[in-house]
């Protein structure tokens, strides 16, 4: 069964649709990356997911149960920015998740509890790289950093799904492709779904099982304008680019090693 | 070099912080020289030495009436009023502003209404509180009460209103329920916020404090300013209003201290 299943979902801001008609079945342990041209609602379908927005029509599973109405803790998110807590240090905001868990009226832990958790916070840090951080605050890091810390923030719950809105599109190149192959390991370990929102085309194939492209139709003579549909859905095989990669010392994989083309016209119509 | 661009250097920047306060004293130590010089009595520009002794009479001696140091006792009973009202304020507006700040009903129940109600002149129903509490301490306590929670209350809601929506989001997908929220993400980030909004409120709040001691008291340092007017006593006058000036001053550098002090992270956020 799916983990995530969007069964014809429209939605429409004044009027105006702005995604219309999306089907996407998102298995278990997949890795979906969505591309496609700037507005055209590939954040309000992540939001979407997050139960951020509500769709307008259709609906949206989570394990075959309708959405919760807000966002819940078996979905992750990582944003471009502001995604992590400006006033706690990188040590604290990744002992917040687990305070939240574990201490249900006051947020806090103390003693004992404390401590624990903290040793699992500074195994998560040493995961994502930043050991030596823990006593900075947030203001003090590199973007990358930054965004290592909130997925490390994201995923020390261990979350059903993460979903990330161009999580790295404001790195510099080096940094990404650090960050990639953090992403592709953590992905790996946790067995996680993922869904993420790119404009990197090459990230999209270099990171994802899967790639679904969004596209709006041309705008009509009246100037009337349809909703975003999906356009594609490209299975990238996974075991293929992991073999692609090992034969590559560096992986510089800007193509998709195999990839199977699925139009979606056919559901873009129906 | 643009005027823009050109910045003086360390000492030259200390001599020119320094210079308007120097020019006002060396102004005033002239006008009042000449005036001396006139007419030995004059009361309006009395010299440093009439105000050190006035000072001193004030601050150093007992009152022969009641016993007292004037100074002193107006000090602490005007502090204790400002601070009552200004400590109720800040608890009132914190848990206002937050809790109307984050919940959208309470915003709909009481954002039209505090904006309304911040409107009404607290000079202008000083009248009423008088009616009401009585010429006591509770009616000079409301009038700063209610002269500066309304601003910091609407500030307040503002800064709320202003967190990152990503933040909120972030937090309920990490698990935490409303209180935890309210707890872990918005207050330690309101309290910072909070010391900025006591800071612009310091001002309005000895406004309307001297106002109310001005009006309706038997001690205190704006009724001592008012009660010395009827004699013409500058010398009293003037420096009461250095001393208020200079507990203001003080008490502003102490906030930014406290600021700086407690929230380390402060600073760096705000930057971004
Ligand atoms: N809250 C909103 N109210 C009204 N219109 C909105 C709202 N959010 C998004 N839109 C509109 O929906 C469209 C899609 O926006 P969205 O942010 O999802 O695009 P996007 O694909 O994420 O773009 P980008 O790649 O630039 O981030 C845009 O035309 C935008 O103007
Ligand atoms: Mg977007």
């Amino acid at each position: 069964m799916s983990v995530l299943a969007v069964r014809d979902v429209w939605k429409l801001y004044h009027g105006r649709p702005v995604l219309e008609r999306i089907n996407a079945e998102i298995g278990e342990g997949s890795f979906v990356a969505v591309v496609g041209p700037s507005g055209c609602g590939k954040t309000t379908f992540l939001r979407m997911l997050m139960s951020e927005e509500r769709p307008d029509r259709g609906a949206i599973l989570l394990d075959g149960l309708p959405l919760p109405l807000e966002p819940t803790h078996d979905r992750g998110v990582v944003f471009q920015r502001y995604s992590v807590f400006p006033h706690l240090t990188v040590l604290g905001n990744v002992v917040l998740p687990l305070e939240f868990a574990r201490s249900r009226r006051l947020g806090k832990l103390f003693g004992i509890a404390k401590q624990r958790a903290e040793e699992e916070a500074r195994t998560m840090l040493e995961d994502v790289g930043l050991t030596g951080a823990a006593p900075l605050y947030p203001a003090a890091l590199s973007g990358g950093m930054q965004q290592r810390l909130a997925l490390a923030q994201a995923l020390i719950r261990r979350p059903r799904v993460l979903l990330l809105d161009e999580p790295f599109s404001a790195l510099d190149p080096g940094t990404r492709a650090d960050i990639h192959a953090l992403m592709k390991r953590l992905w790996r370990e946790t067995q996680m779904t993922i869904v993420m929102v790119t404009h990197d085309i090459s990230e999209a194939f270099r990171l994802g099982t899967r790639v679904l492209v969004f596209e709006r139709p041309p705008v009509q003579p009246d100037g009337a304008q349809g909703g975003a549909v999906v356009t594609h859905d490209i299975k990238v095989h996974e075991r293929n680019i992991d073999k692609l990669q090992s034969r590559r010392a560096t992986p510089t994989g800007d193509g998709p090693g195999a990839v199977s083309v699925t139009s979606r016209d056919d559901l873009a119509t129906a | 070099m643009r005027l823009i661009n050109r910045h003086p250097n360390p000492r030259l920047a200390r001599v020119l912080t320094a210079s308007p306060f120097v020019a006002v004293a060396v102004v005033y130590v002239i006008a009042s020289t000449i005036r001396h010089a006139a007419n030995p009595d004059d009361k309006l520009l009395p010299t440093i030495a009439q105000m050190g002794a006035a000072m001193w009479r004030m601050a150093a001696q007992q009152d022969m009436e009641s016993g007292d140091y004037l100074m002193l006792n107006d000090t602490i009973v005007s502090l204790q009023r400002l601070l009552l009202g200004l400590g109720i304020s800040l608890a009132v507006s914190f848990a206002i502003g937050v809790s109307v700040g984050m919940i959208p009903y309470l915003k709909r129940l009481f954002v039209p209404f505090i904006n309304a109600f911040s409107m009404v002149p607290p000079l202008a129903i000083l009248p009423i509180l008088f009616i009401v509490a009585g010429i006591g301490e509770t009616a000079k306590v409301s009038l700063i009460v209610l002269g500066t929670a309304p601003y910091m209350i609407r500030d307040l809601i503002l800064r709320v209103e202003e967190l990152p929506r990503p933040q909120i989001i972030k937090a309920q997908t990490l698990g935490a329920g409303d209180w935890q929220i309210a707890l872990r993400v918005v207050v330690p980030q309101m309290l910072p916020r909070l010391i900025d909004s006591l800071r612009l409120s310091l001002g309005p709040a000895w406004l309307y404090l001297i106002s109310a001691e001005a009006i309706a008291a038997e001690n205190g340092l704006g009724y001592r300013i008012f009660l010395v007017r009827r004699y013409f006593a500058m010398d009293i006058i003037l420096p009461y209003v250095a001393w208020i000036t200079l507990l203001a001053f003080f008490a502003d550098l102490g906030l930014r201290w406290l600021q700086h002090a407690a929230f380390p992270w402060f600073a760096g956020a705000r930057a971004q």
